[in-house]
């Protein structure tokens, strides 16, 4: 069983909360273990999860605390370190490739698949990993089990695709794919996680469990194939460069759907690394308009926010009418149109160095209620530090990982 | 021949994903017949047009007839990436559909 559950954005909160004092892995890690610890280590169900985040050792810690608040046997846990390049070796490579000068926190390479595979070859039953690359999660185990060689790269490259599509979950099945009418998706609400099974040859067969919602079919998966990628002649990842070109998707029966055809490249020479720098202060504040010439009273509450955040020299802004042009601004000035739009909601979005300069820019749209346009109600803010992030390449020797045996007496 | 006009989203769907500060949207006509056609209307060009306030530096467009679709990729679209960005929609998700919106002209005789 596999849990992936890290992105570029969680793994940088995860840094954050760490940075104050907060654990590092994904909060939810005890909701997504409790419901299945029992049945899988019953069952000799194996666990792989990267929701170690940015402090896989204390994942394993609260997992082995789990079970045993839950009455259960103490599982043979793992985890796989060596992702964190801040110290080490391949410190000063990341200084050399960085652009960004701010005040580095963290920087975590996307390692491969070898380090689970260890793990599971050495009798893991849980193996927590921070940031591996998402496909690695699924290459792990099939090497584990198939024993392809680390230089097999068509079979790596199924092995990749396998987890590729995966990466996900609901978004091969049927999540994230619905657009009524057009192309409908039964039963989201009780929507069923990919099942995929896969032989030593490398075709693979994604399906979902009976009596669930959502469905698989080609386009649900050719969708997902795609999904974040940039050439698809060479998707890069740490175990192998995976060429999707040639892909076959077919349906094999209700629900069940076979890729096939995955070719493989040696794998890169360097590793992707996600370096994180204090980005400052990021606060949201919006406020609603409806009724007749509401798009006209929105865009004079745009034009006073304009104008007070000049004053107050915050220039990392901007302006959005939600409901008009937000996100891609499509709605292009037809004055019919925009009349009959029936509400609409202003938004300010800041960028600042603190959290006072943030906040006295989110107080101009509070302002907006006694100084604003007629009408304006439903003020909301939101204020965070966040980190911003930055992609560099490491060379592969430079970062070394390995599983490592969770032992709870040297971890408390 | 008479010629119709129809929104990309009659004849087409997609997804869009993210990497950085670079957003890819994946492209699949729903009948492979309109593979051609769309190759020939769905150009860069006009992409970049569609997306011009995303202001994308640069606008790939992989080809590819066995998995039936396209891979469209436009650089520096997201305002920074999704930890930076100051827009809404950081990851640039909806824009799947915004792509959808283009303009396609169908030849009338053409099954929709």
């Amino acid at each position: 069983m596999i849990y992936e559950t890290l992105a570029e954005r969680t793994l940088a909160q995860a840094q954050l909360r760490l940075m104050n004092g907060g654990p590092g892995y994904l909060p939810r890690t005890e909701a997504f273990l409790k419901p299945v610890l029992e049945i899988c280590l019953s069952h000799g169900i194996r666990i792989i999860g990267n929701f170690g985040a940015a402090d896989p050792a204390a994942a394993c810690s609260r997992i082995a605390q789990l079970c045993n608040e839950l009455g259960l046997r103490k599982p043979k846990l793992a985890y796989v370190a060596g992702d964190n390049v801040m110290d080490g070796p391949a410190r000063n490579a990341l200084d050399k490739a960085r652009m960004d000068q701010r005040e580095l926190v963290a920087a975590n390479a996307y390692i491969g698949a070898a380090s689970i595979c260890e793990a599971l070859d050495d009798g893991a039953e849980i193996v927590v990993t921070g940031r591996v690359s998402d496909p690695s999660l699924a290459l792990g185990p099939l090497m584990h089990v198939f024993k392809w060689g680390w230089e097999d790269w068509d079979r790596l490259a199924a092995g990749t695709l396998c987890g590729h599509v995966l990466e996900c979950a609901a978004q091969v099945t049927g999540g994230y794919f619905a657009d009524p009418g057009i192309k409908d998706v039964p039963d989201l609400a009780n929507i069923g996680f990919p099942v995929a099974e896969i032989s030593r040859d490398g075709v693979i067969t994604i399906s979902k469990p009976s009596g669930t919602g959502g469905c698989v079919t080609v386009s649900t998966v050719r969708e997902q194939v795609l999904y974040e990628i940039d050439d698809p002649a060479s998707y890069i990842t740490p175990d192998v460069v995976l060429d999707l070109t040639n892909v076959r998707i077919a349906e094999a029966g209700p629900d069940r759907v076979t890729l096939s055809g995955a070719k493989g490249r040696e794998k890169p020479r360097s590793l992707r690394a996600m370096a994180c720098y204090k980005g400052g202060w990021f606060g949201e504040a919006e406020i609603s308009y409806t009724g007749p010439n509401a798009v006209k009273r929105g865009r004079l509450a745009a034009d006073i926010l304009d104008s007070r955040l000049r004053k107050l020299d915050i220039p990392q802004n901007r302006v959005d009418l939600i409901g008009v042009d937000a996100i891609s601004g499509s709605c292009n000035a037809d004055p019919v149109s925009l009349a009959q739009v029936p509400e609409i909601r202003v938004r300010l979005a800041v960028e600042t160095s603190t959290r006072e300069r943030a906040q006295i820019a989110l107080d101009e749209v509070e302002s907006l209620y006694l100084c604003g346009p007629a009408g304006g109600g439903g003020v909301r803010n939101h204020l965070v530090e966040r980190l911003s992030s930055e992609p560099v390449l490491i060379p592969r020797e430079l970062v070394t990982s390995h599983a490592v045996k969770f032992d709870e007496a040297s971890h408390g | 021949m008479a010629e119709l006009s129809v929104p990309l989203h009659k004849i087409a769907h997609a997804r869009a994903g993210d990497k950085d500060n670079r957003l890819n949207i994946s492209l699949f006509p729903y009948d492979p017949a309109h593979w051609h056609m769309l190759a020939k209307q769905v150009t860069p060009e006009r992409i970049r047009e569609h997306f011009s306030r995303r202001k994308p530096t640069s606008i790939t467009r992989h080809d590819l007839p066995v998995l039936g679709g396209f891979n469209i990729v436009l650089e520096n679209a997201l305002g920074g990436g999704v930890n930076s960005s100051l827009y809404l929609d950081a990851h640039g998700k909806c824009l799947s559909f915004h792509l959808l919106s283009m303009p396609i002209l169908l030849s009338e005789n053409c099954n929709v």
